[in-house]
């Protein structure tokens, strides 16, 4: 048998013969499913993106953003 | 804005505290497993291997629900912290990356190999594939812990204003800085703490219950030893941790202390009752109602001199001390001052290259280099805010240390009574204290997190951004709701978790 098949089974029969894991991996799939197709997408874009497409739009805005927090402002 | 700085925080804090629900059981619980299994390896006993799985069920329980809790800090990265992910560049980044790919893939590879290995593979790839997940799980938070201590004591980088951006120049000087060396120590350390603490406490239960007690005194026996390891390494690092902070955390260290007149042969503060903030300022020289002090013991400590100078709160924000070089340090007005010229600068920067006049720009590049070590405190509108919330950072390190260092006598006791010939299982008032411990642990890493946070405050990063500057401008209803949610969802996996783990703890071993 060669490795990969070895491999293979190793962990096919692993994950066959699961009893705890499988309600484990349940939760594990839920979670990441909750995090990054609900969380990721509606809650948490990437909020300089918004603010330009460039590195130097971006730099621009941060440059901007710092000056109007200062206390000058 | 306040209002939005408030929750920003609240939510990293949150997701922070109770992803650190999940580490340090995985970091603690991983090195008794380790040990256990290695027992188990060199005597081929089979009661060993029995102990060992009934550990590594709980190990992945907890592994299983927390996995993943650390990428929500990511997210918010990017959307909450906008300013600051853009300000620290590829420093953080890094780090990070490497924690995702490197130690990540090793945890997963060698955590299958743990759990569907037994009689699979040879008991020495076993054994060497428990150890390599345990350290993998460490070398996890290593890189998580570089990166923190960068924000705590910015090193190894130059800040390019074309892009305003910090720029690593020295990976080592990153990853090997005296600050990232002794929290990377402390931290996992003290995780040990709380997995012995853990295992002895489900023990003590079982002893209690009268069920698998050969078992329950075995990995009570084990987990004294690694408890006691745990705790003496973590009191060594704790002492690294604190005199860093005293050379490049000042106002940290007199938050943590509530000193707000600077002295010379300062009494360490072993305990003591604070006056409110604003009485205290009034009244530097007796800011607490009482307290019992240690002579001599701060100066040492901060210092490793007894006659040293420790500067307080009203120092720190007066200046005019003599620095460790010999110059007099600055008032935090000058600081102030020197930072808003920073970010002046910068902004004439980009505003003479984009017009094309090299005088003007080389000009305001001087300006800039010359007070960036200040940047942050441009920041700053009232020098009242380099003050972090005294009270919450003075308890937190009074009840981290008094607690923390009970462990110390619980592991000795236990060490001693498991040996004697009354049945250690007789000590019923004993066993209830050690189930006790259990949330007394995490109480004490808790508390260790917030007083290395809150104790920062302002600064996300430490003289160069204030929080304040690194929040990206959401409107602070948005941030409320994404703490509501995670809340919620938080609470669902704790209580996930603790049933789950309850369960397999009642069918024992």
């Amino acid at each position: 048998m060669n490795v990969f098949k070895k491999v293979f089974l190793f962990y096919y029969e692993g994950f066959r013969s699961m009893t705890l894991g499988k309600t484990l991996w349940i939760i594990i799939l839920i979670k990441l499913f909750i995090m990054f197709a609900i969380l990721k997408v509606f809650f948490f874009p990437n909020f300089l993106s918004s603010k330009g497409d460039t590195k130097e739009e971006k730099s621009e805005y941060i440059v901007n953003e710092m000056e109007k927090r200062t206390i000058n402002n | 804005m306040e209002d939005l700085v408030l929750w920003s925080r609240a939510q990293f804090a949150l997701t922070a505290i109770y992803h650190w629900l999940f580490v340090p059981l995985t970091l603690g619980l991983g090195i008794i497993i380790g040990v256990m299994e290695t027992i188990y390896y060199r005597t081929k006993n089979e009661q060993w291997k029995t102990i060992t799985k009934f550990w590594m069920r709980l190990f992945g329980v907890n592994f299983a629900i927390g996995v993943a809790t650390g990428l929500i800090l990511e997210f918010q990265f990017g959307t909450n912290w906008s300013n600051y992910s853009w300000f620290v560049g590829d420093i953080f980044g890094a780090p990070l990356a490497i924690e995702g790919i490197l130690a990540f893939f090793m945890e997963a590879t060698f955590i299958a190999i743990m759990f569907f290995g037994w009689n699979k593979v040879s008991k020495g790839f076993h054994l060497a594939s428990t150890w390599l997940t345990v350290f993998g799980a460490s070398i996890s938070a290593l890189w998580i812990l570089i990166a923190n201590a960068w924000m705590q004591f910015p090193t190894g980088m130059s800040f390019n204003p074309d892009t305003v951006r910090n720029e690593m120049t020295d990976f080592w000087a990153v990853a090997l800085s005296p600050i990232a060396i002794n929290k990377f120590f402390h931290t996992v350390t003290s995780c040990w703490v709380v997995g012995s603490a853990a295992c002895i406490g489900v023990s003590a239960w079982f002893l209690l219950k009268k069920q698998h007690i050969e078992f329950a005194k075995k990995s009570i026996k084990i987990a004294a030893i690694v408890g006691l390891a745990g705790i003496a390494l973590t009191i060594y690092t704790g002492d690294g941790s604190a005199y860093q902070v005293a050379q490049k955390q000042p106002m940290k260290l007199a938050a943590m202390e509530g000193l707000y007149k600077g002295q010379t042969q300062a009494p360490l503060v072993a305990f003591g009752i604070l006056k409110p903030h604003e009485k205290a300022m009034q009244d530097i020289e007796n800011p607490s109602y009482f307290n019992i002090g240690i002579p001599y013991v701060l100066s040492f400590l901060s210092y490793r001199d007894i006659n040293a100078y420790v500067p307080g709160i009203t120092d720190l924000l007066n200046g005019g001390y003599p620095t460790k070089d010999g110059s007099k340090e600055l008032s935090a007005k000058e600081k102030m001052e020197s930072g808003k010229k920073a970010i002046q600068a910068l902004a004439d920067y980009k505003k003479a290259k984009k017009a094309g006049n090299e005088y003007e720009t080389q000009k305001q590049l001087r300006i800039l280099n010359d007070n960036y070590s200040n940047f942050g405190y441009g920041f700053i509108k009232d020098e009242s805010e380099l003050i972090p919330n005294v009270a919450i950072t003075f308890y937190a390190f009074r009840f981290m240390i008094i607690f923390g260092s009970l462990f110390i006598l619980m592991f000795i006791v236990i060490t001693y009574l498991i040996g004697k010939k009354k049945p250690f299982e007789n000590y019923k008032w004993f066993l209830w204290l050690c189930i006790l411990c259990i949330p007394l642990a995490y109480m004490v890493s808790q508390s260790g997190w917030i007083v290395a946070e809150m104790g920062r405050q302002p600064w996300v990063i430490q003289d160069l951004m204030p929080t304040s500057a690194a929040i990206s401008a959401l409107s602070s209803s948005s941030v409320a709701t994404t703490f509501i949610i995670f809340c919620v969802l938080f609470t669902v996996l704790l209580i996930a978790e603790l049933s789950i783990m309850f369960k397999q703890i009642k069918k024992g071993f």
